[in-house]
């Protein structure tokens, strides 16, 4: 197995999760949330006009990060980064904007996790160490949006598999996970089963297998 | 000015007591009435509950409610941003309750519009759903949660008219209009007061109806 930077990996992530929305934004609008990190950096790699950002926090038509000097504090996107507006853009009071979001209206949203487990569970809004205490908008998210797209790297930082066979962490949500993409590889969940699509060329089947603790098929 | 609802930021934030029920509308720090919150944290006024999104960042904006000792209890989505938070939480100097950010902006529409409680999605299977009601509609677990109402909420506009009806400013809407209908004494930080009349009417966000006090910032 070749190493991969930290850089590499969340850049091939962000650019693999892009391709697969232009892909779909071949055939209309397409309508996506982007959380902190990872899902952040997807907005740089789409190319896609048919694509409009929501932020939760009360935005349609996010553009890009304000450049230095012309940040605005009270436009910024959830993450509180300064963004910019995109033509046609509107904003929402926090009900109407989750409404969009629980209702079914957002195709898509990227997010990070800590765990995901091979029924689709996701644990992404707390580590119990006593230093957290927030759930923002993510269970909204997971269980709202039309598909769950996880952005992660695939095995924490010590080298544990993030793809798990159960959470140990409080979850998310419930089998609320569509696809997993990591440096390595690209999976769905089909009808609670977790299948492998893509693998990266640095990689063999069974190194992979190696680590990644949940179970998939081919 | 023919504003019968204007009062100066001290004599707005008067009206605050002791054990409030604060709703403040912000998302980290957009949006957030800073000056009714300087008066606020000025003023001493203590055993409140806070109801919002966040709580900023330490020391700064509704953070230093926290810093002050003002506060009792906290309602809302997010303390990341401010980890005092969790340190008082663990001392036992305040009680956190948390609520998933979208179940959190319709509890407190749900206030304002006479819904008493909700049957929701979000959260079902977790921890934020312990003790709680659950159901299933079309096979899918949903979560009963209550609304949110306050007994004061300072909100922040970014004009108003004289009549109090209100706009606001890019992302710094967030949770002020539907903050603006579930309390019972509202209370809007606008930059501008501008004649009745001069504001178009399709495009006014918050109703004068649901807004009691104005006050303008000074600076």
């Amino acid at each position: 197995m070749q190493a991969i930077s930290e850089q590499q990996a969340k850049e091939r992530i962000a650019s693999v999760i892009a391709r697969y929305f232009d892909g779909k934004a071949q055939h209309g609008r397409l309508f996506i949330n982007l959380g902190v990190g990872i899902p952040t950096m997807v907005a740089n790699y789409v190319t896609s006009p048919n694509i409009y950002v929501q932020a939760e926090n009360g935005m349609l038509g996010v553009g890009c990060a304000a450049p230095e000097g012309q940040m605005d504090h009270d436009l910024i996107n959830a993450g509180r980064t300064c963004v910019t507006e995109t033509p046609g853009c509107v904003y929402l009071d926090s009900a109407a904007s989750f409404g969009m979001i629980r209702g079914g209206h957002v195709d898509a949203t990227v997010i990070g996790a800590f765990e995901v487990d091979q029924k689709g569970n996701i644990a992404n809004w707390i580590i119990p160490n006593g230093k957290q205490l927030g759930v923002g908008g993510a269970m909204d998210l997971v269980t709202g949006a039309r598909e769950v797209v996880i952005a992660m790297q695939h095995t924490s930082k010590n080298g544990k598999p993030k793809l798990v066979k159960e959470c140990t962490l409080p979850i998310t949500g419930i089998g609320e996970a569509d696809m997993v993409v990591t440096e390595y590889a690209v999976f769905v969940f089909d009808k609670g089963r977790l299948i492998l699509k893509e693998m990266a060329p640095e990689i063999t089947l069974d190194e992979l297998r190696e680590i990644t603790d949940a179970d998939f098929d081919l | 000015m023919a504003c019968d609802k204007y009062r100066s930021i001290e004599d707005a934030i008067a009206m605050v007591k002791p054990g409030s029920r604060v709703m403040v509308g912000s998302f980290g720090l957009a949006g957030y009435p800073e000056e009714l919150i300087e008066a606020l944290s000025a003023s001493g006024t203590g055993e409140l509950t806070i109801i919002s999104n966040d709580l900023g960042t330490p020391g700064v904006g509704l953070g230093k409610l926290l810093t002050n000792n003002q506060i009792r209890s906290l309602i809302g989505t997010y303390y990341n941003w401010n980890p005092e938070v969790a340190a008082a939480y663990n001392e036992g100097r305040i009680s956190v309750k948390l609520v998933p950010q979208g179940t959190f902006a319709e509890a407190i529409r749900a206030a304002g519009v006479g819904i008493p409680a909700f049957f929701t999605p979000t959260g079902a299977g977790t921890e934020l759903a312990a003790g709680k009601e659950t159901r299933a509609f079309a096979e899918r677990a949903c979560v009963l949660e209550e609304s949110i109402h306050a007994d004061v909420a300072l909100i922040k506009a970014y004009k108003a008219d004289e009549l109090g009806n209100l706009v606001y400013y890019k992302t710094a809407r967030n949770f002020n209009p539907v903050m603006a209908m579930a309390a019972d004494t509202v209370i809007a930080e606008v930059e501008e007061i501008v004649p009745v009349g001069s504001l178009d009417p399709e495009c006014i966000v918050t109703p004068h109806m649901f807004v009691d006090v104005l006050t303008m910032r000074k600076s």
